[in-house]
């Protein structure tokens, strides 16, 4: 049914629709409106036969979900920013179990500082817990995400992360069309776990593993993701098929296929990056965007195919690798065996500073002039972060970065941004 | 009788010894052949250790309550390490680890599962060491308590983290050497004042049953197990059991060592419902607490030399508020 309505609204709809039977809420921002819009759908018995617990932290409600997963329910929880920090070692545990966990992950930066707003710091920071790490570019894509995402855990037994960006896509009001149950049932068969801990057929699960096996144990992990590279272009096939609409998959192209410059990004902004590229296009100049739909696994053969003819690569980064630049970019490499290709790493959106049509623009004809830096960061206020390191290179205690910085805005006034 | 030797009938009418003799109604569940062997022998416990024999009583006691139909949380630490060397597995109950500090969440998140499939039958045991429980995995139970989830968690107390080479923890005890508490300088071992009872805790929450008990009496345990599958909601069991590597006792006053702290009134063994004491373990005949801190080498600098009496001093009335505050000797009984 279409609707005008907010993306978490949109989102919880969507995840009631997947009939969970247990759901773990533990409110952080930009995530919280997802599971207050599954506790209205619980307590009022549109989503039956579900149990929604209200746990005392992030790091338990991926340990209540862990619980009720391996006991057999289909569980589900959202979180974002320090929330999946604090529950990074669950989040470990549940991919080493390989319990099919679904998790939204409302995109936000990470403190300190501490800023409530929007970048992928977070669920980067998780990259390697064993889960794959979907994608959403709008909000219709997000409720078709985590309908895909339940069948893709429970038929490879992995945990999913479906990160959304927070505030761009949670709290965005949009056209959504949302699903029938018959439609999400036709979809998504009921959870029959592998393995399940049951009084009737014991079983010990999450033995301690010494060197003898634990190689192997994490080699099944890698194995299980490679599996998914094959299985997630299929799901997405499948799922057009049922709902009649193109959503997930493992890479996006948009007018790719000639284009000598193609610009990589993940999530939302790659809108506004096709925006930019309509724009240029109409100005002769070949470029493209290659959206990536999954993070984990990593999707090298596709983006190979994608970008392998392209001569530069631009990626827009939410993240920062601090000490080298990009995480995107790093992971590009695998996919581009010829050394010639140039891929300029840009940095932006950090703690949700906006991404304008003008600043990609303007970043991406330096790129063809050969003038970008290879990693560089969109809209950076130099003078600020020249006055501060003058700063500390007069004085050892300068105090916190963050107050100074602010000091000196509020002094002189900003210039870019 | 004839003869010199005298015959003691000490096996009838006590719970400690020859089971056999007593009614089956009110034999103990380890002397049932047909027991579940909840924790099967081959696991790789240190000689004497309270945690494993403790565990074995609960966990058996449990499975007889609920016929069968139990799975277990477990916390990381001894128990789980000991028990579960892969491929190997001790465990005869269906049986899930997964981190250090989240048992308890496991805990209820298995019981959210079975509710929800209907299984009303299955009931859930959480349980790990003091370190799991009292620091660690607090916020975690106390989660479990205030929601009043379906699981029964059981803390085996040893007072210290032993899987890690025995460090200090919220449970071990004022004046005790432990690694990160050593027995060095001014005021040796563990510093006064420090510590939290999580019994005390968990009656504060209100929750259906809170009990302590001890591997010195190993009918109680199971009694207080059983008694707590009777009950639906959030349940608590603190189990004191001695580890002889951690608190330097011989292997095999386990035990006797467990006996000591009970009836010096160091570890005091009650029952509470809903956040009132219900029942208490009587001490029979109260002991100063020299028998069971010189049982120990963790406590060997409150002896050495000309002795440290002003600390002991302060452990015994540690003891003796313990025994006022529970109501442990009871009034009439021989001193």
């Amino acid at each position: 049914m279409l609707k005008q309505c907010e993306g978490s609204q949109a989102v919880a709809e969507a995840i009631g629709l997947c009939r969970p039977q247990v759901i773990c809420a533990y409110p952080i921002t930009p995530q919280t409106h997802i599971v207050e819009g599954l506790g209205s759908l619980v307590k009022s018995g549109k989503l039956a036969n579900c149990e929604y617990i209200n746990v005392e932290s992030e790091f338990a409600a991926m340990s209540v979900a862990i619980g009720a997963s391996a006991a057999g329910a289909r569980a589900y929880t959202a979180t974002a920013s320090q929330g999946i920090l604090y529950m990074a070692e669950a989040v470990y545990n549940a991919g080493g179990l390989g319990l099919p966990i679904v998790m939204t992950v409302g995109n936000r930066s990470i403190g300190a500082p501490i800023n409530i707003w929007n970048d992928h710091t977070d669920s980067m920071a998780l990259r390697d817990a064993g889960w794959i790490q979907l994608f959403a570019e709008d909000n219709q894509e997000a409720v078709d995400l985590h309908i895909q995402a339940f069948k893709l855990a429970e038929e490879l037994s992995v945990p999913v992360m479906v990160c959304m960006d927070g505030f761009i896509l949670t709290h965005a009001y949009d056209r959504v069309d949302i699903p029938t149950q018959e439609q999400v049932d036709a979809f998504l068969p009921p959870y029959e776990p592998r393995q399940v801990v049951d009084p009737d057929d014991p079983v010990t699960i999450g033995a301690m593993v010494g060197p003898e096996a634990f190689m192997e144990v994490r080699y099944l992990a890698h194995a299980k993701q490679l599996q998914a590279l094959e299985r997630i272009p299929e799901l997405a096939v499948e799922f057009k098929q049922k709902f009649g609409r193109d959503s997930g998959g493992l890479i996006r192209e948009y007018r790719a296929d000639d284009a000598e410059t193609i610009v990589v990004g993940l999530g939302s902004v790659n809108g506004t990056i096709k925006d930019v590229v309509d724009d240029m296009r109409k100005d002769g100049v070949k470029i493209g965007n290659v959206s990536i739909g999954s993070f984990r696994p990593f999707p090298t053969a596709a983006l190979n195919k994608a970008l392998g003819k392209a001569k530069r690569i631009i990626t827009i980064e939410k993240s920062l690798s601090v000490g080298i630049g990009g995480n995107v970019s790093h992971n590009l490499r695998m996919a581009l065996p010829d050394r010639n290709t140039t891929v300029y790493t840009v940095i932006a959106g950090l703690g949700g500073r906006p991404i304008t049509r003008a600043s990609l623009k303007k970043v991406f004809k330096s790129a063809l002039d050969g003038a970008l830096e290879p990693v560089s960061f969109l809209d950076l206020n130099l003078g600020v972060v020249e006055r501060q390191l003058e700063r500390e290179r007069l004085a050892r205690r300068t105090g916190p970065a963050a107050e100074a910085i602010l000091r000196d805005l509020s002094a002189a006034p900003a210039t870019a941004h | 009788m004839s003869g010199p030797q005298r015959v003691k009938f000490y096996q009838t009418g006590t719970f400690t010894v020859g089971n056999r003799l007593l009614d089956v109604s009110v034999r103990s569940v380890q002397s049932d052949t047909t027991r579940n062997n909840s924790l099967n022998s081959g696991h790789r416990a240190c000689q004497g250790c309270g945690e494993a024999l403790g565990a074995r009583y609960a966990l058996d006691a449990a499975m007889r309550a609920v016929n069968g139909k139990l799975v277990v949380a477990n916390a990381t630490g001894c128990l789980e390490v000991f028990s579960t060397p892969y491929p190997e597995s001790s465990w005869r109950v269906a049986w899930l680890h997964s981190l250090f500090a989240n048992a308890a969440a496991v805990g209820t998140g298995m019981a959210a599962a079975m509710r929800v499939k209907g299984r009303h039958d299955v009931r859930v045991i959480a349980q790990g060491g003091d370190g799991g429980t009292v620091d660690i995995g607090f916020a975690c139970l106390s989660g479990m308590f205030e929601r009043n989830d379906d699981v029964l968690y059981i803390c085996y107390d040893n007072e210290a983290y032993m899987n890690t080479g025995v460090q200090r923890s919220s449970a071990t005890p004022a004046a005790a050497r432990t690694a990160t508490t050593p027995a060095v300088g001014e005021q040796p071992g563990n510093v006064f004042g420090q510590g939290k009872s999580v019994p005390l805790i968990a009656m504060a929450h209100g929750i259906p049953y809170t009990a302590t008990a001890s591997v010195c009496d190993l009918r109680d345990l199971e009694y207080k197990v059983e008694k707590a599958m009777g009950f639906r909601g959030a349940r608590y069991i603190h189990v004191h059991v001695p580890c002889p590597l951690g608190w330097g006792c011989d292997t095999g006053d386990t035990l006797k060592v467990a006996r000591l702290a009970a009836e010096s009134g160091l570890f005091p063994i009650f029952e509470a419902e809903y956040g009132e004491i219900t029942g208490r373990r009587p001490i029979r005949k109260q002991i100063p607490v020299d028998d069971y801190l010189k049982a120990q080498s963790r406590f060997a600098h409150l002896f050495k030399g000309k002795g440290d009496p002003a600390r002991v001093a302060m452990i015994q009335a540690i003891a003796d508020r313990n025994i006022r505050r529970f109501g442990l000797v009871q009034e009439g009984a021989p001193a």
